[in-house]
């Protein structure tokens, strides 16, 4: 697949802003969405629209199909021993909110520990805050080292008799950095202790198979990985999900309602209450068949490896900027680097940047203990995707020294 | 000079500078321009809430008139709140808190910053305006 043939499929990626080409880079908050997505989607909406799974009428067997379909294509994508072990969320965050309210009802009391690692996402952090609140439960954190990389040889020390769940990131998503998942679950199994893996990043640089992994849990949002927002995904064991109480109540995850009590629907439609984004979940399919046929192109693959390289070097190799994420082995990093400028604020150079064409995101990216940890009160990020142009790189590179030059 | 000549001034000297990048060197030698700010003042009270980057404002009445003194880490902040004290510092509270700060909208800052930003700059113009209500 050559570059251009990528991008002919995005058609955000012609647009002009301030009379300048976009040049996105702001990917791992929300990818563009190809043209099969808009159309899966759009055709729904148009043809398909109808309320899923109650009603006998053609279209609402429509509707149930294309949303149904989507989780048998979800189980195959990853893995997964069961399409009852696909839920579909609005999100990795709420994902990630349905583990640590049901898990927890379940399975915290007053006193237990929940491990998280400090370059969490705070959709990682904050459910979990909330459920220790809940419990008087406490919540450990794992620290990370000086290159970035997750201190995983703390984290045989950190589990006790009471640690009851491990909540980490796949790749964090300021630091870029991959993390050993198989390693961590290994670890976090030997001592009896589940995983939930937050994969929003992860999902969208590699192959996920949660079944290879061995985690108990796996989030990720459909938005970052070209699908419809609105979307999400929560893969969990069986085991769990079969002993996890529901979550929400109401619409289709009953069984049988009686006031003198109701029993609950079986998996996955437990945690699936309330009319579901019907429009919007069957766009996963054509966004993530999409994604399997980049990263299985050689020649894809071979461009983000050089993307990469060129824009690691002009970063970690200019004095004036400090780069954060810098893994032993190079095939750690994903193309997304979080970086501060000296003498230049990222707010500054975000709208300097901005007015060039260039989407950046700056600021504390959803993770201040994480900036807090490493010293500074916000970054600027720069995250590539498939369809990101080596010309793209060098334009960026190039605006942003000009950039820094300005603000010096 | 009277508080609509200072606006008209103002809005003038931005308006010479077509290119966005231009209006951004402007703003960023008038941030480096502005007056230092106290460091014993750059405490949390004296923090606008709202901005991404970190603005300290403090103000002083004189005379009957209000005296502003600010600060951001951020230099294009720096420079449109420069800006902001260029117009309404040396007024009286009546005349600031009677303002409808409408000179921003017509110089195009509002629009051309996002909406974080914009808050941010809304932030600066609510504290302004709020500290010359309490001043009367």
């Amino acid at each position: 697949m050559t570059v251009k043939e990528i991008r002919d499929q995005f058609p955000a990626l012609s647009l002009k802003v301030y009379g300048r080409p976009l040049v996105y880079l702001d990917n791992a908050a929300s990818s563009q969405r190809p043209v099969q997505v808009i159309q899966k989607w759009s055709g729904l909406a148009e043809g398909a629209n109808a309320n899923i799974h109650r009603a006998v009428h053609y279209l609402a067997g429509q509707a149930t199909d294309a949303y149904e379909g989507t989780r048998d294509f979800v189980k195959e994508y990853l893995n997964a021993s069961s399409r009852e072990e696909i839920v579909f969320t609005s999100g990795a965050t709420a994902s990630v909110n349905l583990v640590a309210f049901s898990f927890g009802e379940a399975f915290v009391g007053e006193g237990d520990e929940i491990i998280v690692s400090t370059a969490e996402h705070h959709s990682n952090i904050v459910p979990w805050q909330m459920l220790c609140q809940r419990k008087k439960a406490v919540l450990t954190v794992l620290d990370i080292k000086e290159n970035g990389e997750l201190a995983v040889d703390q984290l045989e020390k950190l589990i006790s008799q009471r640690t009851k769940i491990v909540a980490i990131s796949h790749i964090s998503n300021v630091l870029g950095i991959v993390n050993p998942v198989q390693e961590i679950v290994r670890i976090c199994h030997g001592k009896g202790v589940p995983v939930l893996v937050d994969g929003a990043q992860g999902i969208v640089h590699g192959r996920v198979d949660v079944q290879a992994l061995d985690c108990d849990f796996y989030v990720f949002s459909g938005h970052k990985v070209y699908a419809a927002t609105g979307t999400g995904v929560l893969y969990g064991k069986k085991k769990w999900l079969e002993a996890m109480p529901p979550y929400m109540g109401g619409g289709e995850m009953i069984e049988t309602v009686r006031f003198s009590g109701t029993t609950y629907a079986p998996l996955p439609e437990k945690y699936e209450a309330g009319t579901q984004n019907f429009n919007a979940v069957p766009t996963l399919v054509p966004a993530l068949s999409l994604h399997r046929s980049m990263m299985e192109d050689p020649e894809t693959a071979d461009r983000q490896k050089a993307l990469t390289e060129f824009v690691y070097a002009s970063l970690s190799g200019n004095p004036l900027l400090t780069l954060y994420g810098k893994p032993d082995s190079p095939l750690d990093k994903i193309p997304l680097f979080s970086f501060t400028a000296r003498g230049a604020h990222h707010e500054d150079l975000a709208l300097i940047l901005d007015k060039m064409g260039i989407a950046l995101r700056s600021g504390q990216m959803c993770a201040e203990p994480l900036m807090d940890r490493l010293g500074v009160t916000g970054m600027l990020r720069a995250s590539f995707a498939p369809y990101n142009t080596m010309e793209e790189a060098e334009y960026f590179v190039k605006c942003l020294n000009k950039a820094i030059a300005m603000l010096a | 000079m009277t508080l609509e000549e200072k606006k008209q001034q103002v809005t003038e000297d931005f308006s010479l500078y077509e290119e966005w990048l231009d209006k951004y060197e402007y703003l960023i030698e008038l941030g480096k321009a502005l007056e230092a700010y106290p460091e014993e003042k750059k405490t949390d009270d004296h923090l606008i809430k709202g901005c991404q980057s970190r603005v300290w404002l403090d103000s002083e009445l004189r005379e009957g008139k209000l005296y502003f003194k600010a600060d951001s880490d951020a230099i294009i902040t720096k420079g449109i709140i420069s800006l902001l004290i260029d117009v309404y510092s040396g007024r009286t509270p009546e005349e600031i808190a009677g303002d409808d700060f409408g000179f921003i909208a017509d110089i195009g800052l509002k629009d051309n910053l996002s909406p974080t930003r914009a808050n941010g700059l809304v932030s600066m113009i609510d504290t302004i305006k709020k500290t010359a209500a309490q001043s009367f």
